[in-house]
C-alpha cells in the first residue's frame, strides 16, 4: 500500500495502539531526532505530545516552535500530522493586544472627551493609567497657587484628588514634563528615589517607576507617573510608545478642560454685572421679576430691569427696559444704560429731566442705539402704595385690581436715543392692597405662535388672562405671565422676555385671627 | 417621635386653608408651628407640603378652585418652602452638605418649558437634609445652560425632574446630553409615569417617585457612571417610521385643519368669542401634542390616558367629553397614512366611549 503521507512536507508520526512509533516521514525525523518506528512515543517527543489523548487537537513547543498535533485515526493505531503554528501565534497575539489597546483608546477617548471639568479629566487619566498601564499612576498638574494639582490612583482603584505644597525637583524629569521643555522621551526612575507622595502606602515594593509628559494644546498640561510593583514587569518598548499615545489624549482632555474652566470664570466675571438684579422686597412694597433672554444659550439679552430702593419712607425706583438688538452686544448696552440710570437718580424725582438727560447721553454715544422704558418711581403710603408711572416708546403698565378689574396706565412718550428733544407723559396710579401693577416688554405681547402656530399673544390676550389673576402674589402673576407667554411661543423663536410685578401687600391678618398654633 | 398620620393630615389641612387664602403668614406660622409640635422636617416637607401641593392640582381639576387661586396657593406653598430653607434646622444640614464632609454633590434642575417647578425644590430640600450638596437650577433651564454647569461642576449625579408628559422628548434630549458628560441621572416626576416607566425607556440610570425615595436611593450611593458608547437612536427604534417627526413638526396645520372641521359639524361654534374659540383651539393642540408624545413613546395608553383624564376636566366643568370625539374623527382623517397614529387614535376612541372618566392624573397636567 502506498503512504502517500510519507512524503507529507509536514511532520507525521505513525503510533500504534501500544504508544509505539510505527512510522516516522522525513519531516518528522528532521524535526524529532529520536522518532523511528519501534521506539515508545515517550522517549522521542515531548511529553505533551506523548500524553495527548488521540481524540483531540493538541498544542505544544518542540525547541523554540510551537506545534499543534492535529490525529487522524488509523486502523487500531492514530496518525499525528504536527503543523508549525509559531509564526500564526506570533500575529494572532500581536493582534490580540493592538485590539486591546485599541479598545483602550477608545474607552480612555471617550471618557476624556465626554467632559469638560478638570477634576474629572484629572480623575479619569488617573483610573485609567491604573487600571490598564501600571499598578498606581499620579497626575500632576503646573502650580497653581503655589500648590499642584494632583489626582492619585492606586491599586484599588480609588482616586484621590489633592493640591500638594511638594518640589517636583524631587523626581528627575518631572520638572521639564511639567514645564514640556526641553522635549524628553518617557523618564526612568529609581523607584527607591520617589518621594512618599509618589510611592505611596499600600503599593508595596516598587519595580519601575516612569514619567511622562502630558502634552496639551501647545502648552504643558502636566504629566503622569506611572509605578508599577516588583511582582510584575516593567515598561516594554512597546508599552512606552502606547503610553505615549495614551498620555497624548489625555493632555489634550486636560488642556481643553483648563481652557473651559478659564473661559467660563471669565464670562461669570463680565456676566455679573450684567444679569438682572435680585428681587426683594422695596420698603413696604412687594416685587417680583421674571427675565428670560431669547435662545437656548443666551444669559442675557436686550431686556433688562433695574431696581434702586429708597430710604425708608422715599421713593424707590424700578426700571424696565428694551434695548435695540438681541443677545451679548444688547446686553453690554443694557449694562452701560443701567449705569447711566444709576448715576442720575438724584433726578428721578422728575422723570421728564431724567429721560431728557440719559437721551442727551445716548445721543452723544458712539453708537447709534435706542432704548424703549418704563421708569416707576413707588412709595409705600400707609396700606396704599403710591405710582408715578412713564413710558418712554414703552408698553404702559397695566394694573391688576384685587376684585378683579384690570386697567392700562396712561403714559405716553419718546423712544430714547434717536430724536434731539424727547416728551413724555407721566401718570400716577395709587395700588390697593392686593393690587398690582405689571410692567412688561414686548416679548410678552408680541410672542408669536399660539395653537393655529402664527398668532400674536397680543394685548388684547394678556388683560383678559390677567382678569384671571386678580389677588395672585407678584411672583406667581409673573410666573403665570411668562408662562403664558412661553407657551404661546413654544418651541419657536422666543424674542427676550421682562415681566416687574408691583404689588401693595395684604397686611396680615392680627395673630389672635389666624389658625391657632398647637 | 414622629407624629401619628393622621395628626399629619390636620397640619395639611391647615396649611391648605391658609395657601388657598393666599396668607403666607398663617402659612408659614402653620409649617413652623408643625416643627415646634415635634414633626420633623423632611416629614413636614414630604407629607405637609407636598401634600398640600398634589392638593392644588387634584381641587384644580375638579374645578373646586379658580386658576388665580391656584397659582396663588403655590406661591404661597413656595414662600413656605423658602421660610423652612432658612430655618435653622435646613441651614444647619446645608452646611455639613457644603463642606467637605458632606456625602457629594447633586445638580436638581426642571427639565425645560416645565413649569411645576416645586416637586424639584422639595427634592432640593430633603437632598440637603440628607447632607448633600445640592445645586438648585430650578425650572426654565435650556440644556445647554445645564450641561454648562454640569461641566463646571462635575457633580456626582442629575436630578430632573418632570410633570408632564409632553415635556418627555425633550426630557429624552436632556437625559441623553447630561449622561453624555458622564454624569448619571436620576429622574422624577409624574410625566415618567406611577412606575417610572417612561424613566426606563429614555435611558435614565435611575428614577424614584418622590423626593424620599430618590434620598433613600442616593443614600445607597449616586447611581453608576453611564456608559458613554451608548446611543439616544438605540431607545426608541420605532422612531424610524417618522411618524412622530411628522406629527411633532406639522402641529399648528393638524389643529387649524381640526378646527376647520370642527366649525362645519358644531354649528354653535359659530357663535363662539375669540376667547372660546382659542380655549378649543388650545385643547385641539394639546390633543395633538399628547399624540405626538404617545407616537415618541409608543405607548397607545399615554395618549387614551390623556383624553380620559381630559374628559374628566370638562365633565367637572359642565362640557360633555363627547365633544372630543369628533376632533379625534378629524385628526384621524389626516393621518390615514400613519398606520401607529391610526392604532393610537382608535384605541382612544373606544375607551372615551368605553370608560368612566378618571379624575386625576398629574402627569396629563396642561395648564
Amino acid at each position: 500500500m502506498t503512504r502517500t503521507w510519507l512524503s507529507a512536507p509536514w511532520p507525521v508520526l505513525q503510533v500504534d495502539a501500544e504508544g509505539i512509533i510505527s512510522q516516522a516521514n522525513d519531516a518528522a525525523r528532521s524535526l524529532l531526532t529520536g522518532a523511528a518506528p519501534g521506539v515508545p512515543l515517550d522517549d522521542a517527543v515531548p511529553h505533551w505530545l506523548a500524553r495527548a489523548a488521540p481524540g483531540a487537537v493538541a498544542r505544544g513547543r518542540v525547541g523554540e516552535s510551537l506545534f499543534e498535533a492535529h490525529p487522524t485515526v488509523d486502523g487500531a493505531g492514530v496518525l499525528w500530522w504536527l503543523m508549525d503554528v509559531t509564526e500564526r501565534e506570533r500575529v494572532s497575539e500581536a493582534l490580540r493586544d493592538e485590539r486591546r489597546r485599541t479598545a483602550f483608546l477608545a474607552e480612555a477617548s471617550n471618557e476624556l472627551l465626554s467632559s469638560l471639568n478638570l477634576d474629572r479629566c484629572m480623575e479619569v487619566t488617573a483610573r485609567l493609567a491604573a487600571r490598564h498601564l501600571a499598578d498606581a499612576a499620579l497626575v500632576i498638574l503646573p502650580e497653581s497657587g503655589h500648590r499642584y494639582p494632583v489626582a492619585y490612583c492606586g491599586p484599588d482603584g480609588r482616586v484621590v484628588r489633592e493640591n500638594l505644597a511638594v518640589d517636583p525637583g524631587q523626581v528627575p524629569g518631572l520638572e521639564e514634563a511639567l514645564r514640556g521643555f526641553p522635549p524628553m522621551p518617557s523618564r526612568w526612575i529609581d523607584p527607591a528615589a520617589a518621594p512618599g507622595w509618589l510611592a505611596r502606602e499600600g503599593l508595596g515594593e516598587l519595580g519601575s517607576v516612569v514619567v511622562t509628559a502630558l502634552p496639551g494644546h501647545g502648552v504643558p498640561a502636566g504629566a503622569l507617573v506611572l509605578l508599577r510593583r516588583a511582582v510584575h514587569a516593567g515598561f516594554s518598548a512597546g508599552e512606552e510608545v502606547f503610553t505615549r499615545l495614551f498620555a497624548a489624549r489625555a493632555g489634550a482632555a486636560i488642556s481643553a478642560a483648563c481652557l473651559y474652566a478659564e473661559q467660563a470664570s471669565i464670562t461669570e466675571v463680565l456676566m455679573r454685572e450684567l444679569l438682572p438684579p435680585r428681587t426683594r422686597r422695596l420698603d413696604g412694597v412687594e416685587l417680583a421679576a421674571r427675565y428670560r433672554p431669547s435662545g437656548a444659550t443666551a444669559l442675557v439679552g436686550g431686556d433688562f430691569y433695574d431696581l434702586h430702593p429708597g430710604a425708608p419712607g422715599e421713593e424707590s425706583l424700578v426700571v424696565l427696559g428694551d434695548v435695540c438688538g438681541k443677545g451679548l452686544e444688547a446686553a453690554v448696552l443694557t449694562g452701560k444704560i443701567r449705569d447711566t440710570l444709576h448715576a442720575l437718580l438724584p433726578v428721578a424725582d422728575d422723570h421728564q429731566r431724567l429721560l431728557s438727560m440719559l437721551n442727551q447721553v445716548l445721543l452723544t454715544g458712539e453708537r447709534n442705539t435706542f432704548v424703549t422704558l418704563v421708569l416707576a418711581s413707588v412709595r409705600r403710603d400707609g396700606p396704599r402704595v403710591r405710582l408715578r408711572l412713564t413710558s418712554a416708546g414703552h408698553a404702559p403698565p397695566v394694573i391688576v385690581r384685587a376684585g378683579g378689574r384690570v386697567e392700562e396706565t396712561h403714559t405716553k412718550g419718546t423712544l430714547i436715543g434717536m430724536l434731539e428733544a424727547v416728551t413724555s407723559v407721566t401718570d400716577t396710579v395709587t395700588l390697593d392692597p392686593g393690587d398690582t401693577c405689571l410692567l412688561f416688554t414686548d416679548g410678552i405681547t408680541e410672542a408669536r405662535g399660539g395653537p393655529l402656530g402664527d398668532e400674536l399673544f397680543g394685548e388684547q390676550q394678556l388683560l383678559e388672562e390677567l382678569e384671571q389673576c386678580a389677588g395672585m402674589p407678584p411672583e406667581a402673576l409673573t410666573e403665570r405671565v411668562q408662562m403664558l407667554a412661553s407657551e404661546w411661543a413654544g418651541g419657536g423663536d422666543q424674542d427676550d422676555m421682562a415681566v416687574i410685578a408691583i404689588t401693595a401687600p395684604v397686611e396680615p391678618r392680627p395673630a389672635s385671627e389666624r389658625s391657632p398654633a398647637r | 417621635m414622629t407624629a401619628p398620620h393622621d395628626g399629619l393630615a390636620v397640619w395639611a389641612d391647615r396649611l391648605w386653608d391658609a395657601a388657598v387664602a393666599g396668607d403666607e403668614y398663617a402659612a408659614v406660622d402653620v409649617a413652623l408651628a408643625a416643627l415646634d409640635a415635634g414633626v420633623d422636617m423632611e416629614t413636614l416637607l414630604m407629607e405637609v407640603l407636598a401634600a398640600v401641593q398634589a392638593r392644588v392640582g387634584r381641587e384644580w381639576a375638579a374645578n373646586r378652585i379658580t386658576v388665580a387661586q391656584e397659582h396663588t396657593a403655590t406661591a404661597v406653598n413656595e414662600r413656605v418652602l423658602a421660610a423652612l430653607a432658612h430655618h435653622p434646622i435646613a441651614r444647619r444640614a446645608a452646611r455639613a452638605g457644603e463642606s467637605g464632609a458632606g456625602r457629594g454633590r447633586i445638580v436638581v434642575a426642571c427639565i425645560d418649558g416645565e413649569w411645576h417647578a416645586f416637586p424639584a425644590r422639595i427634592l432640593t430640600e430633603v437632598l440637603r437634609l440628607r447632607g448633600w450638596r445640592v445645586d438648585h437650577l430650578g425650572a426654565q433651564v435650556p440644556t445647554p445652560h445645564l450641561i454648562a454647569h454640569l461641566h463646571r461642576t462635575a457633580p456626582d449625579a442629575m436630578a430632573l425632574s418632570s410633570s408632564i408628559a409632553t415635556r418627555l422628548p425633550g426630557a429624552h434630549a436632556a437625559i441623553t446630553a447630561c449622561q453624555a458628560t458622564g454624569t448619571p441621572v436620576l429622574v422624577g416626576g409624574a410625566a415618567f409615569g406611577p412606575d417610572g416607566r417612561y424613566a426606563r425607556l429614555l435611558g435614565a440610570d435611575a428614577w424614584a417617585p418622590d423626593a424620599r425615595t430618590a434620598a433613600d436611593l442616593l443614600a445607597g450611593g449616586p447611581p453608576p457612571r453611564p456608559a458613554l458608547d451608548r446611543q439616544a437612536v438605540d431607545d426608541l427604534p420605532h422612531l424610524d417610521d417618522q411618524e412622530y417627526t411628522f406629527v411633532a413638526q406639522s402641529g399648528p396645520r393638524l389643529v387649524r385643519a381640526v378646527m376647520d372641521g370642527l366649525q362645519q359639524r358644531i354649528p354653535e361654534m359659530a357663535s363662539y368669542t375669540a376667547r372660546q374659540r382659542r380655549h378649543t383651539a388650545e385643547d385641539v393642540a394639546h390633543i395633538v401634542d399628547f399624540l405626538g408624545t404617545a407616537l415618541y413613546l409608543d405607548d397607545p395608553e399615554l395618549f387614551s390616558g390623556f383624553l380620559s383624564w381630559t374628559a374628566g376636566i370638562l365633565t367637572a366643568r359642565g362640557v360633555p367629553p363627547r365633544t372630543l370625539l369628533p376632533a379625534l374623527d378629524l385628526l384621524g382623517a389626516r393621518l390615514t397614512d400613519f398606520p401607529r397614529a391610526t392604532g393610537m387614535l382608535a384605541h382612544a376612541r373606544e375607551s372615551l366611549r368605553g370608560d368612566e372618566p378618571e379624575s386625576e392624573e398629574p402627569a396629563w397636567r396642561t395648564r
